[in-house]
């Protein structure tokens, strides 16, 4: 799959402004006034600010309104409907601790789940589609989650459960591309299955359809991700998951905390870049590549 | 909306034939044609007079080469465009209700006015069916040429989608694939037409039919088997020098 640039700061930045809009909501930091403002002006900043830029590879940004009607069958569509709802929600608990000092236990708690909903709608676009085996799969939906509350918790400041999150999401991040470089070939669809030739014998892309490259290769099939994966997933590991908690257990400074950060971003970056560059669409089958 | 409507009984859709299809592209290009110059936003082409020439199609020929276990390859030109499927991944990822299958006759189709370009039905398609148009932003995909099969402003034997309408082999067939005595049902169930990823669990309209079987060729002169054959043992120089090469110490047998 092609990893545009757009769809990836979505993924790593609105999932590290929900994660840590879930744990302002659920009242494991309680800033008020001034503080609050701070806070929540950086979830929101991490949360939209992915949201807007998720819109820039669409063909026609100004219809996006249209995108909340079919949340009965899209998850796409009803990500758009959580999004919005988690954010008014957080704003109005926000408020409560900005401007009356306020904590609002239950809207906190609705608001936070509602952020971790979104993390989990976006998840599922990618883990519903058959077409890509590599995704369609329970660790999908489970790194997003980890992530989004490890790196959250991270941002939040919240040593010991960030800590504890990024172990467990960097040990399930190795069984997710292990099991994923084999779930290409379980699924069975090949090239027998996509031509239906494979009762005569070995089908091979003899022709292509053009002698150019058209959307559907630009989309769906893409290289050079897969050819450095090894080295990639050690930069992905060392710096999402190793680093941060290498520096989280050291004595506490702000720099160490704004290294952790900092290389947490860097990490995840490269492992959402994997995830799109590395996912085989069975459309390259027509192709007579992957 | 994009919730699948229950299953239509009339199922339009095409039947393609693959031992007959000879690869000459006219469905591609009437299909172009046909679809840039009517309904919808037209198919665009960037750089087409350039190395790096890309385009919008609905409709693609491929060719694969079949090599059975004995005799020789096999070519098979391969036309593939939306198999207008029963329970089509497309339509239900689909966020603004842009996409949908027909409920009078399981036609899939894009509404092109409330389509906001974001892709995620082409992900969903194993069959790469779809494609964004680079220039207008919206989805594009085969309609089977719903503006020409009910259009009555049309001569009645152009009253078919543009590709079958243009084919000069007769590879591909259209018609009502839910009536079984339909003759394209007939025609599938004659020649056994298949699915194309039946296990990606789409339920494909469209339906494609085998190569049939190479014939051998009867052995027609009866005199021919009494025929010196032709060299198969080596004789003179060239004969030698194989035996001497092959008793080399490593040498090829």
């Amino acid at each position: 799959m092609h990893p545009a640039a757009s769809v990836i700061i979505f993924n790593t930045f609105s999932g590290l402004g929900f994660g840590l809009l879930f744990w302002l909501g659920m009242g494991v930091l309680v800033p008020t006034g001034w503080g609050a403002f701070i806070w929540f002006a950086i979830a929101y900043l991490f949360a939209v600010g992915g949201l807007i830029a998720s819109t820039f590879h669409l063909g026609h940004p100004e219809r996006a309104i249209k995108a909340f009607s079919q949340w009965k069958t899209s998850w796409l569509s009803r990500e758009g409907v959580c999004a919005v709802f988690a954010l008014i929600v957080m704003a109005i608990y926000g408020a409560g601790l900005v401007f009356a000092g306020t904590r609002l236990g239950l809207v906190g708690i609705i608001g936070g789940l509602a952020s971790l909903g979104v993390v989990f709608t976006t998840s599922m676009i990618y883990a519903q589609m058959k077409t890509v085996p590599r995704w369609r799969h329970w660790t999908t939906p489970a790194m997003y989650l980890l992530l989004s509350l490890g790196g959250g918790a991270l941002l939040a400041g919240q040593v010991r459960i960030a800590a504890v999150l990024l172990i467990i999401g960097g040990i399930l991040q190795i069984f997710a591309w292990g099991t994923g470089d084999r779930r290409f070939a379980e699924a069975g669809t090949t090239m027998a299955t996509a031509t239906g030739l494979g009762h005569i014998g070995k089908v091979r892309a003899f022709e292509p359809p053009h002698t150019g490259t058209n959307y559907l290769m630009r989309e769906f099939i893409h290289v050079v991700g897969r050819k450095h994966a090894d080295q990639l997933r050690i930069i992905t590991i060392g710096l999402a998951f190793v680093l941060p908690v290498v520096l989280l257990l050291l004595p506490f400074s702000h720099v160490f905390a704004a290294l952790a950060v900092l290389a947490h971003i860097v990490g995840v970056l490269t492992l959402r870049w994997l995830f799109f560059a590395q996912a085989e669409h069975v459309v390259g089958l027509y192709y007579g590549k992957r | 909306m994009t919730q699948l409507p229950p299953s239509s009984a009339k199922k339009l859709g095409l039947v393609i034939d693959l031992d007959t299809c000879v690869g000459c592209h006219a469905c591609v290009v009437s299909c172009k044609g046909w679809n840039t110059e009517n309904y919808g936003a037209p198919l665009s082409d960037q750089n087409a007079y350039s190395g790096a020439a890309s385009g919008t199609f609905l409709n693609r020929v491929h060719s694969y080469e079949v090599q059975p276990e004995q005799g020789t390859a096999q070519l098979i030109h391969f036309p593939k465009s939306c198999l207008h499927c029963e329970d089509a991944p497309c339509v239900t990822v689909c966020p603004t209700g842009a996409s949908y299958k027909r409920v009078e006759d399981g036609i899939v189709l894009v509404n092109e006015s409330d389509c906001i370009g974001c892709g995620l039905c082409a992900w969903a398609c194993p069959y790469g069916a779809r494609e964004l148009d680079a220039k207008e932003g919206v989805m594009k995909k085969c309609t089977l040429c719903v503006d020409r099969i009910y259009n009555e402003n049309l001569p009645e034997e152009d009253r078919q989608p543009a590709c079958v309408r243009t084919c000069p082999a007769g590879a591909r067939h259209f018609g009502d694939l839910g009536d079984p005595d339909s003759d394209v049902s007939q025609l599938v169930a004659e020649r056994g037409g298949f699915d194309l990823m039946p296990e990606q669990g789409t339920k494909p309209v469209n339906k494609y039919l085998p190569p049939r079987p190479k014939d051998v060729e009867p052995q027609i002169d009866i005199l021919a088997p009494y025929l010196e054959p032709v060299a198969q043992d080596g004789a003179g120089f060239a004969h030698w020098l194989d035996k001497a090469l092959s008793a080399l110490p490593g040498g090829a047998k």
